[in-house]
């Protein structure tokens, strides 16, 4: 019981932080967002990414040619990503996933869930 | 890349492969391509009428739903190609497009191809789908449209004025880090297709991406094409056609020659030019110079074809 209240309690505390730590750098927000893969230059950035199970994971191109996310496995594939979209998916279970560009299968990445 | 130094290094493009410009014309007699004819110059606007007699011509990656600043207006340029295509004296028996008909594999963007295309007066229009055509989630907006002719596999044949045309899909079975993909069922199918073939028998294969390795780092080849080639190598006259890479590249080796078209809608670098394939952006006054279509005829039937490159404007 006590433990439990101590949890939420660094489960606040941790939310509270992330939120203080996002309200108060705007400005490096869009790279240093821990579920975000840019999509520039043909390049996933970062081109492997650790999130926890449960994280959306948003693709974000900034490319003038549209790009896509496509699953090794299948578990998802998005439609075209064009300039300046974006496409999110969560992952729920722990694992290594595998992805590739099918426009320019050259671009490959990889999201591990812990 | 200017067409006076493509024509300079005419006899070297013989040799391996080369950029072409504008208005050069090569002839494919006894498995030794040369030049016939300069005839189509940049800028000529009766460059339509001097193509001669095609068989076919080939349009390419007319990307229709792009509007980035390489072309805004891709209907436009399309519209032109369409009307030199119409302009021409004698109209080709049938029409290729070798794929990325549309940007983004959106519906509406493949409607508007579609009444676009109704236009031609050449009304056999023969497709093979790009990667830009296939990444809607259930890749099936291009096959709703384009799969009657493959039963939905994306490859098939059929025969025109003597001449067996073959139609292969390279952009799906993707690998990942790897160059486009042919696959075993669909050389399988091939290899049942050509069995029974006289040598003799012109060949023209078309696929969206090159089906000779042009540059691997940016995917532009495809990894099982060996296979395909094995499989062409005994006829004596094969012209293997592509887009995909928005400028013209060509190699002859034997009697295989290898073309690609322009884009109708924007120019790519060359090769390892760059972060990547992308739109590149032409001042406007040269953009015109650097889309077109390819015009194939037969020169000395059955045994020659010619091809042809013809700019917008």
């Amino acid at each position: 019981m006590i433990l439990g209240r101590y949890r939420s309690l660094l489960t606040a505390v941790s939310v509270a932080m992330l939120w203080w730590i996002a309200a108060c750098s705007p400005s490096t927000a869009a790279t240093s967002d821990p579920t975000t893969v840019m999509v520039k230059d043909f390049m996933f950035e970062p081109v492997s990414l650790t999130v926890k199970a449960g994280s959306t994971v948003t693709w974000a191109n900034t490319d003038d040619e549209p790009h896509n996310v496509v699953s090794d496995t299948g578990l998802f594939r998005s439609g075209a990503i064009d300039t300046n979209e974006s496409f999110s998916f969560k992952f729920d279970k722990p694992g290594t996933y595998h992805f590739t560009c099918s426009i320019h299968p050259r671009m490959v990445g990889t999201i591990v869930v812990q | 890349m200017s067409d006076d130094r493509s024509l300079q290094s005419r006899r070297n493009a013989l040799k391996c492969m080369a950029y072409g410009g504008a208005g050069t014309l090569f002839a494919l007699a006894g498995g030794v391509f040369m030049p016939i004819e300069l005839a189509v110059a940049a800028a000529d606007k009766q460059g339509a009428a001097r193509l001669g007699k095609p068989l076919f011509v080939q349009i390419s990656d007319t990307h229709i739903g792009f509007n980035k600043d390489a072309n805004p207006d891709v209907n436009g340029t399309l519209t032109q190609t369409i009307d030199l295509v119409n302009g021409m004296s004698e109209q080709p028996a049938l029409i290729i497009h070798t794929g990325d008909i549309t940007h983004l594999s959106k519906p509406a963007e493949f409607d508007l191809a579609q009444q676009m295309f109704s236009r031609l007066r050449t009304t056999e229009l023969h497709t093979v789908p790009g990667e830009h055509d296939t990444t809607d989630a259930t890749v099936t907006e291009y096959f709703n449209r384009f799969g009657k002719a493959s039963d939905n596999k994306g490859y098939y044949s059929f025969d025109h004025a003597g001449v067996h045309f073959v139609a292969l899909i390279n952009v799906l079975q993707f690998k990942p880090g790897g160059l486009g993909t042919l696959g075993t069922d669909q050389l399988a199918w091939l290899a049942a297709d050509l069995k029974g073939r006289s040598d003799s028998t012109p060949i023209v294969v078309f696929a969206h991406m090159p089906l000779w390795t042009i540059y691997e780092p940016w995917g532009w080849g495809t990894g099982d094409a060996d296979q395909l080639m094995q499989q062409l190598r005994r006829f004596g006259s094969v012209t293997v056609l592509n887009g995909h890479i928005h400028q013209i590249v060509q190699k002859v080796e034997g009697n295989m020659t290898f073309h690609t078209a322009r884009s109708t809608a924007y120019p790519q670098p060359t090769a390892g030019t760059g972060p990547g394939p992308g739109p590149l952006k032409v001042p406007a006054e040269q953009l015109a110079k650097m889309l077109g279509i390819t015009s194939v005829s037969v020169v000395k039937h059955p045994h020659s074809l010619a091809l042809s490159d013809t700019t917008i404007a």
